[in-house]
């Protein structure tokens, strides 16, 4: 019998619903591979074995009585930001040890709803900040393709996760790419949903204009299902809008005939590696071999988004962060008085890179700097908005590296946060502009780790970038390889 | 639109008077230990002495390059505080079940009589 966990969504479903295997011995081969590997990967902070067969035995119940749905008795990972009732949620960070939400998150009880089993809780860098998972206040999580390495991040424990085989498919979050980088360097599929595409109740929240949630997925048309799931409105999240969902599979075709991609030149930069580079230029030349018309566009203000970026989330973060104090939840470090214990609390419970970022967003928003970081940062945000309009006036979608490199080693830029911040160059600006993208594996680096390459669409575009991203899938075979663990 | 997420901030610079800054600051200038004492009791963050020199050095140098924003003339442009064309969003105002109160107290270290415990808020 072929190994439950190589499985794709569809793969598992085809079996489930022939009734050669349940949803209890799939979730079983997941944990029992948790429990051989992930002391080695750390991908996860929580596993949540008995209620993930609880879930499971449930499913092949409902399935018993005649039920179907695509998710039913499919086991997946969450990354620990997202609110799941009753099991810990800690956002990889010691001011919320020990924390269990009173309620779960919408995009989880959706797939829930669809009888998806939840294997556990994936570990990330400490409130979604950073972009390598090395920030985690609990663990470092490595990545499969070699485990000196990071996974990216923030949702590196997530794109482990699927990488290995940990989890038929994971949730993460990405706020300045945390889906699209892990998922290039983990050798994985990783979608960012338009701003608004899926609910953020109950996603504990870093920036709030740029947060989004979605799925990592060893394949394309598993993306699409997974989007199915999650995407729509929500009246507990006032951000996510009311327009109709379509399915995404719909969308899956492998002729690209008359689509327009556009190719920005400020995406390929100098310090750029090379190995990537010279893959994504060859996976372009393959769209084109596809049908597709390549024309060169240009986002002028692309090398604006890094500062803008890291003005305005933390700017946002600071704002959002002052909930933790002790009172609540979390540890509390009581001095008698109010003001002392919320900065002694704050003071221990967050790590560096959060307190760096709190200052810095606080300092943006300060009087007598905030006209001059943050209301300038929301200005030039209008620009680079404006550049991914006008581009999309000419092209479907944009074709583009995910990251500069391919999966850098654990330690290597923990001490230079601005080195770290440039791990994201090539993602942030599709926050800013609340648009679409997916990164999906398009080579590998003379090391053998994973490049990706990202494909962007408008807003509400997810349907285009997947099509994309399905026909240059099922036209190579960059998804079939398996990382060595 | 309006700046949604900042509505914290207003306060907290109400009740800590803002030391004396230039309003724009002069590139390669290092922030003095007196501005980042103050933005560390603005945010309510205690910081080691060690916390406070490092932060010192990586922000002055992360504003150093948010700085490079200064040169694009943006006077024209209005800002983007989010990309949707919301305004601001109502619902029908109609009772609902809310989340249930033990399980809502039961993360907190202190309760009493069914609330939250803070501390004292006057010296």
């Amino acid at each position: 019998m072929t190994d439950l966990t190589t499985l794709t969504i569809g793969e598992a479903h085809a079996l489930l619903k022939k009734g050669e295997i349940s949803s209890v011995e799939l979730t079983n081969a997941y944990l029992n591979r948790i429990a051989a590997l992930d002391g080695q990967i750390k991908a996860y902070l929580t596993v949540t074995d008995t209620q993930a067969l609880a879930q499971a035995r449930e499913a092949d119940a409902r399935r018993a009585q005649g039920e179907d749905t695509p998710l039913l008795g499919i086991p997946l990972a969450y990354k620990d930001v997202l609110c799941t009732r009753g099991v810990q949620t800690t956002c990889g960070s010691k001011i919320l040890e020990g924390y269990r939400p009173p309620y779960t998150a919408t995009a989880i009880r959706k797939l829930e709803a669809l009888g998806a089993v939840m294997l556990g809780k994936t570990n990330m860098d400490e409130f979604a900040m950073g972009s390598s998972t090395e920030n985690s206040a609990y663990q470092i999580t490595c990545n499969p393709w070699n485990v000196e390495r990071v996974p990216g991040g923030s949702s590196g424990g997530s794109a482990a996760a699927v990488a290995a085989r940990m989890a038929t498919a994971a949730l993460g979050t990405d706020t300045g790419g945390s889906i699209r980088q892990p998922a290039s360097l983990c050798g994985v599929v990783g979608l960012k949903p338009s701003y608004g595409r899926v609910s953020r109740y109950g996603l504990v929240a870093f920036a709030s204009s740029l947060d989004q949630i979605g799925p990592f997925t060893r394949t394309v048309a598993e993306a699409a299902l997974m989007l199915n799931a999650i995407a729509g409105h929500d009246p507990l999240d006032s951000t996510s809008m009311a327009l109709p969902v379509p399915d995404y599979t719909v969308a899956l075709k492998e002729d690209l005939r008359g689509m327009r991609v556009g190719v920005p030149k400020e995406y390929f930069i100098e310090g750029m590696q090379p190995s990537v580079e010279k893959a994504v230029r060859s996976a372009i030349e393959h769209l084109r071999s596809l049908g597709a018309e390549i024309h060169p566009v240009s986002l002028p203000h692309t090398d604006t988004a890094l500062p803008v970026y890291y003005l305005l989330a933390p700017a946002e973060a600071s704002a959002n962060l002052a909930r933790f104090d002790g009172v609540r939840y979390g540890p509390r470090i009581s001095t008698g008085a109010m003001w002392e214990t919320y900065r002694q609390t704050r003071g221990a419970g967050f790590g560096p890179e959060v307190k760096r970022r709190i200052m810095l967003g606080t300092y943006a928003l300060s009087a007598g700097y905030y006209d001059a970081y943050y209301l300038k940062a929301q200005k030039v945000r209008t620009l680079i908005k404006q550049d991914f309009d006008t581009a999309f006036a000419q092209v479907d979608v944009i074709a583009c590296p995910t990251s500069p490199t391919t999966a850098f080693k654990i330690g290597e830029r923990v001490d230079d946060p601005l080195q770290m911040y440039l791990s994201d160059i090539f993602t942030l600006a599709v926050n800013l502009a609340g648009i679409c993208g997916i990164s999906v594996p398009c080579g590998f680096d003379e090391l053998g780790l994973p490049i990706g390459l990202q494909l962007l669409g408008p807003a509400f575009g997810e349907e285009r970038i997947l099509h994309a991203a399905y026909a240059y899938e099922q036209t190579t075979e960059w998804h079939t390889r398996l990382a060595p663990v | 639109m309006t700046h949604c997420d900042n509505s914290l901030l207003p306060a907290a610079h109400a009740i800590i008077a803002p030391v004396k800054l230039p309003r724009v600051r002069e590139e390669n200038m290092t922030l003095s230990l007196e501005e980042v004492e103050h933005i560390a009791e603005l945010a309510k963050l205690a910081l080691t002495d060690e916390e406070k020199s490092r932060f010192r050095e990586q922000l002055s140098s992360i504003l150093d390059y948010a700085n490079s924003l200064q040169a694009l003339d943006t006077s024209d442009i209005p800002p983007t505080a989010t990309v949707l064309p919301l305004d601001t969003v109502l619902r029908p105002d109609v009772p609902r079940e809310s989340l249930n109160r033990e399980e809502l107290l039961a993360n907190t270290s202190r309760k009493e009589d069914g609330m939250f415990c803070v501390e004292a808020i006057l010296d």
